[in-house]
């Protein structure tokens, strides 16, 4: 198939970036969004021109390193799929497709559509982890029994891959579907709950200084998040943050 | 004695203006949660409210002339409890989710510096744009307080005439009956209003932090609800202004 | 200086080849070796050695006796050595830890454990990755589960057992003691990831679940949902932040591994290329640990992330470490089908399936045709006209056969043109009668109709929906075929690499100071993987084994102080680096990277494949010297080298593998035999198994590089079988 392509670029974070036009041809139906990609920068390079930079790594779905913004959408018009597990034959002949970076202040550029995540890591950093030492030397694994179904639910939330589409499909920009995810998943495990009054606010404290926006419950981070996460851990996240502010 | 009603009145806005302020500039407010909570709380306070005032109003098409209505209008405007705590609250309510919602839309507005030149993302139109449904209703708040409220204050504090317990009732087919510019408009409103409390009611459930398990029940109460007093008010301008 | 290399003097071949100068010059009379004379002096090139002579010949072999680095194994009964040796080894007291740095490169499972790990016993530690997250490391896609010898099922598992499957699942190509202790350290992976909050699947008593994988006789493995891989990695990672929090480690993402700074002799350092600004950057610790994975990608298609590379462990190799079995690679049988030339990745589907699927081709050529050519459809094929090959060859484990059988058996089909896709390189893998089985057992179950056709295949669908629906979605995204009602599709593909840097048992490769664990090591799985343990081999190293063991080293450094990046050793590596990036950039126009990746994956996978033979390997050898010399003359990376330049980041790993190939198909060639991942087309009995060759092959190949353009040495590490004997692996 042959294709018009309207790709945002930008050489470097604070230079100004604009669309430009591409036309690609003999597109396979079964190629991946992301081959098709390259494709296109196999051409550019055969041109001499720049190619197009994206960030992208295992191409199976779990990394979380695609992002694109197509056609309007983080990850693209299907549901529950990523940048890399997108095909061409989701398209037709003819089609002009817009790609655009995942745009959030506190996702800055890199170049052209690589944007710099970091801000999750540093979110991370700041409580989503359990304050236990690495020897090995714990209790027993079976000592504690977990019931089955908070098993499960902390499972759902910690399938999160960390590639931010939440942000990028948010009309706020808001990482709370992130962090909550993260935060859910810790409060339903009874490892995680001797922290969490602190790992929620020092998480939040972390999340409003990287400028996130808030949440207003659109619910277009559940329903373009790859990995299908509810908002429900928003609403976690917002109990927990309440319960540990009320017990300071 | 109506000219210390006034000042005491005056004083009360200035006393919601300042806590306004004070709210806004704390410190804990820096937190996107509490900001939304706060929105939250205080949209539900006004949820409370609309339940009420559509109560009153629903009064007003009871067939006994208006007895009814009259007598609850007259208490609600001379009683002193109703007049100097509940009004004040009532409006710093009002003025908090205001002043809040544009302060979150703003920041929010911040936390994508460079915009999408494409993005359509799936999420209901209604739910993404609060603020302009918001400021319909804000707009409308002005009309409606043109309508009703100038001539009271008129009334009240400046011709300072004693009070007449059976004028309401004639005031409100006075506004409507016939008047079919207004009444569109009024209606236009309340239908904007029910968009914005079918998400803002559901939304705000979901801020709080209320139990995911009671979250399908709390989305049709929510959209009962936002039904309810859509349909109730514009059943109310209508049946005035075709009956007198 | 490149160009005066390539053209050698009489000596400089003499002792290239470790043959006399006359012989040489006996060459040259006879008009066997090309000169050209310069100055009265013949000059040989060294393309011209290469051609002349079969490569096999350049090798240097040293017997397994001159071995020159002891594998430091500690003495005492098997089960004894890790706790003596732990409690022989020198400590690093606590207050002295604060004055000592040590870089982890790579963080994924292995890396993300050790950096945790080691700043929390105090270490200051610098970890590098290359990705834009520690989190995105690609041990993240691992999906099955992680092995354990916990025995909480009660089914009679064990230490030995974990430690005597791990060694014969490696067909005999590993070291005793190294297994050994994987397997002690196993259950304590399994408490430690708990206790960090790791979401392992469970059962309704809230006790953890466990699976049983890849042709073992006890349930083991433990495992969250499909994607084990990821809770690990996540689990790990948090480990990880927890410590850049406390500021014990500094994290640098989106930084490449240029090379490694050796100063008298020890590693002190590397030198990266920050990939968003391009700078090119020196760090300086006491001690440098490699954990960046494997080297899959040398086929270009594998499972392996795209930027999956063996660059840190290739530096390090070039700067004196030995290199290890090489062309023991595993080849998964379970992978989506290549779909076209554009192919950039290839999706791994796990093993599990194989417990319930049925793999099959036409028995009759006619109906392959026909289905290629969409004629026919595969529910059509009636069941008498089906080979169910691994039912027929190995009626004893039938489809769960180990990996490297399954995957040889899927190539001898479609060599024999059975494949059922466009290209030939298919078979199916076939849920029917798993769905119509389970479906009848829950029809008797729930008392309903089990004659009902209909509501059998239902029952069943929703069963196998239960069991792998992730894996079967993810299936119909990619092929966009439902496979529930069509058998699946698969083919073999690279996955991973059992061969790697060579490491004695305290995990320090041949350069003092020089650490590599996880998959980048070569320790612990012979000569085949099996199903389960790399992710507990990532987690054992990092977690419980290096930490002790880099103390050894460490308590001499302890007076040392900071690390002078100012040093020559620093400028001259710093410089290295730059010729390289400056050299690349050297063409206005060309061909792009990928082209010579795709080129190199092809002779791999054609030549040094699933199975190898001497002429192919010898003429891979020569294609790969000829495609690395058309690298360097006509690569065009466009842009420039102070900004974010993913073909230059590309350039730079291809680079690597194009020298990486080479080795890897000397190695292949060098072992006459067949083992594990390694089959040798001249090595195998009348029915077309494995022949293993225990008497001349008990050894660990040890590649020792010997320059730029000469011929690696081969070091040989004997293997010593103390506790298990030697059997042939028998699937039958």
């Amino acid at each position: 198939m042959d294709l018009t392509l309207k790709i945002w670029r930008q050489k470097k974070e604070y230079e100004k970036g604009a669309m430009h036009a591409y036309q690609i041809k003999n597109i396979e139906p079964d190629m991946s969004f992301l081959e098709m990609l390259d494709v296109l920068n196999q051409k550019l390079i055969n041109d001499g021109v720049e190619p197009v930079a994206f960030d992208h790594d295992c191409r199976e779905g779990i990394c979380g390193a695609c992002s694109l913004v197509i056609n309007g959408a983080p990850h693209g018009p299907d549901s529950g799929t990523t940048t890399c597990q997108l095909h061409m034959r989701r398209f037709n002949t003819g089609d002009t497709i817009y790609i655009e970076p995942f745009r959030g202040s506190a996702f800055p550029v890199i170049k052209d559509l690589v944007v710099d995540r970091s801000a999750f890591d540093r979110i991370q950093q700041a409580g989503g982890y359990v304050s236990i030492n690495t020897s090995g030397n714990t209790v027993d694994a079976n000592a504690t029994p977990i019931p089955k179904p908070d098993a499960d639910e902390a499972f759902n939330s910690a399938a999160c891959i960390g590639c931010g589409a939440c942000v990028a499909a948010c009309k706020n920009s808001s990482a709370m579907l992130f962090v909550g995810a993260k935060v859910s998943q810790y409060a339903n495990l009874p490892q995680g709950k001797v922290e969490s009054k602190d790992r929620v606010i020092n998480m939040v404290k972390q999340m409003d200084k990287e400028g996130f926006g808030s949440c207003t419950n659109t619910g277009a981070c559940e329903a373009h998040c790859p990995k299908e996460i509810s908002t429900d851990n928003i609403l976690t996240l917002n109990r927990e943050y309440i319960k540990s502010k009320l017990n300071q | 004695m109506f000219f210390i009603n006034l000042i005491v009145q005056l004083f009360i806005q200035f006393v919601d203006l300042y806590y306004i302020v004070i709210f806004l500039t704390n410190a804990k407010m820096k937190s996107s949660i509490i900001k939304k909570i706060s929105m939250a709380l205080s949209g539900l306070f006004l949820v409370i409210f609309l339940a009420q005032h559509l109560a009153i109003n629903l009064t007003s098409i009871i067939p006994d002339g208006g007895k009814t209505f009259n007598t609850i209008s007259h208490f609600m405007g001379y009683n002193p409890v109703v007049q100097f705590i509940l009004q004040p609250i009532l409006i710093f309510g009002v003025c908090f989710h205001f002043i809040m919602g544009f302060v979150l839309e703003y920041q929010n507005n911040q936390a994508r510096n460079e915009k999408y030149i494409y993005h359509k993302t799936r999420s209901s139109w209604i739910s993404k744009n609060m603020i302009i449904t918001g400021l319909v209703i804000l707009a409308f708040l002005g009309l409606h307080f043109y309508d009703f409220w100038v001539p009271e204050i008129e009334y009240k504090y400046i011709s300072q005439e004693s009070p007449d317990p059976l004028k309401y009732f004639h005031e409100l087919k006075e506004k409507f009956y016939g008047e079919t510019i207004r009444t569109i408009i009024y209606c236009f409103s309340f239908i904007l209003l029910g968009m914005h409390l079918n998400h803002g009611l559901a939304s705000s459930f979901q801020s709080i932090g209320v139990s995911s398990y009671r979250k399908k029940i709390l989305k049709l109460a929510a959209n009962i609800y936002s039904l309810i007093i859509s349909i109730g008010f514009i059943s109310i301008a209508i049946f005035h202004y075709f009956i007198h | 200086m490149d160009k005066d290399r390539q053209m050698l003097s009489i000596k400089e071949v003499a002792d290239m080849l470790n043959v006399s100068q006359k012989t040489i010059r006996r060459h040259i009379s006879s008009g066997k070796i090309q000169s050209v004379k310069l100055g009265g002096i013949h000059r040989i090139s060294s393309e011209e050695i290469n051609t002349l002579l079969g490569p096999e010949q350049l090798v240097q072999v040293s017997p397994c006796e001159n071995f020159p680095f002891p594998n430091k194994v500690p003495e005492g009964p098997l089960e004894n050595k890790w706790e003596n040796h732990k409690g022989s080894i020198n400590l690093v007291s606590p207050a002295n830890k604060r004055n000592i740095d040590i870089i982890v490169v790579g963080t994924g499972l292995a890396g993300a454990s050790a950096s945790a790990t080691l700043a929390e016993l105090g270490y200051n530690v610098k970890a590098f990755c290359f990705q834009d997250s520690p989190r995105r490391a690609h041990s993240i896609a691992a999906q099955g589960g992680i092995n354990a010898a916990k025995n909480y099922q009660g089914d009679g598992d064990s230490n030995y057992r974990l430690f005597y499957d791990t060694i014969k699942g490696g067909d005999y190509r590993s070291r005793e003691a190294n297994v050994y202790r994987l397997a002690e350290v196993s259950g304590n992976i399994i408490d430690q990831c708990v206790a960090q909050g790791v979401p392992f699947a469970r059962d309704y008593g809230g006790l953890l679940d466990n699976r049983s994988f890849g042709g073992v006789l006890v349930s083991r493995t433990f495992y969250a949902k499909g994607q084990t891989g990821q809770q690990l990695l996540l689990g790990a990672y948090s480990a990880l932040n927890r410590q850049i929090n406390r500021g014990k480690v500094e994290m640098f993402s989106r930084h490449e591994m240029m090379d490694l700074v050796l100063i008298e002799g020890k590693a002190r350092g590397i030198i990266t290329r920050n990939l968003v600004t391009g700078e090119i950057e020196r760090h300086g610790a006491h001690a440098v640990v490699i954990a960046s994975g494997g080297y899959g990608n040398v086929f270009y298609l594998s499972t392996n992330a795209m930027g999956s590379n063996v660059t840190a462990g290739w530096k390090v190799y070039k700067n004196g470490a030995l290199f290890a079995n090489p062309c023991f690679t595993q080849i998964h049988p379970t992978c989506i089908p290549v779909s076209g030339d554009h192919q950039s990745k290839l999706t791994l589907m796990s093993e599990s399936l194989r417990n319930d699927g049925r793999i099959w081709v036409p028995k009759n050529k006619e109906d392959v045709i026909k289905i290629r050519n969409k004629e026919l459809k595969p529910t059509e094929i009636a069941e008498n006209d089906r080979d169910y090959y691994l039912e027929r060859r190995y009626p004893a484990f039938g489809n769960l056969v180990p990996r490297d059988v399954a995957s040889r058996a899927a190539k001898e089909r479609c060599d024999a043109g059975y494949g059922v896709n466009k290209t030939g390189q298919a078979v199916y893998l076939d849920f029917e009668s798993a769905i119509i089985r389970y479906g009848k057992e829950k029809a008797v179950s729930s008392g309903q109709n089990a004659e009902d056709n209909s509501l059998v295949k239902r029952l069943g669908k929703e069963i196998i929906k239960a069991k792998y629906g992730n894996l079967f979605q993810m299936y119909e995204k990619i092929v966009d075929e439902n496979p529930y009602e069509t058998p699946m599709q698969i083919f073999p593909a690279v996955h991973y690499t059992m061969g790697g840097v060579w490491v004695d048992y305290n995990l320090m490769t041949s350069i003092p100071g020089c650490f590599a664990i996880g998959e980048a090591n070569f320790s612990d799985h012979g000569a085949n993987r099996l199903g389960a343990s790399a992710l507990m081999q990532g987690l054992a190293d990092g977690y419980f084994v290096l930490p002790y063991t880099i103390g050894d080293y460490l308590a001499d450094d302890i007076k040392t102080g900071p690390i002078d990046t100012e040093a020559k050793e620093f400028k001259l590596a710093e410089k290295r680096v730059k010729d390289f990036v400056f050299n690349i950039f050297k063409n206005k126009s060309g061909k792009p990277v990928d082209y010579y990746h795709k080129k190199l994956g092809k002779i791999m996978w054609d030549k040094c494949g699933m199975s190898r033979n001497k002429d192919g390997l010898k003429s891979a050898i020569s294609e790969i010297r000829n495609l690395k010399k058309d690298f360097y003359k006509n690569v065009f990376v466009p842009g420039d080298m102070h900004e974010y330049n993913e073909e230059l980041a590309k350039a730079g790993r291809v680079a690597d593998f194009l020298e990486l190939g080479e080795l890897f198909a000397i190695d292949a060639l060098d072992r006459n035999e067949s083992c594990g991942g390694h089959f040798r087309e001249e090595y195998q009995t009348a029915e077309g198994e494995a022949l293993r060759n225990d008497s001349d092959y008990t050894f660990v190949s040890c590649w020792e590089f010997q320059g730029k353009d000469r011929a690696p040495k081969l070091n040989k590490e004997r293997l010593l079988f103390e506790s298990v004997k030697l059997k042939s692996r028998s699937y039958k």
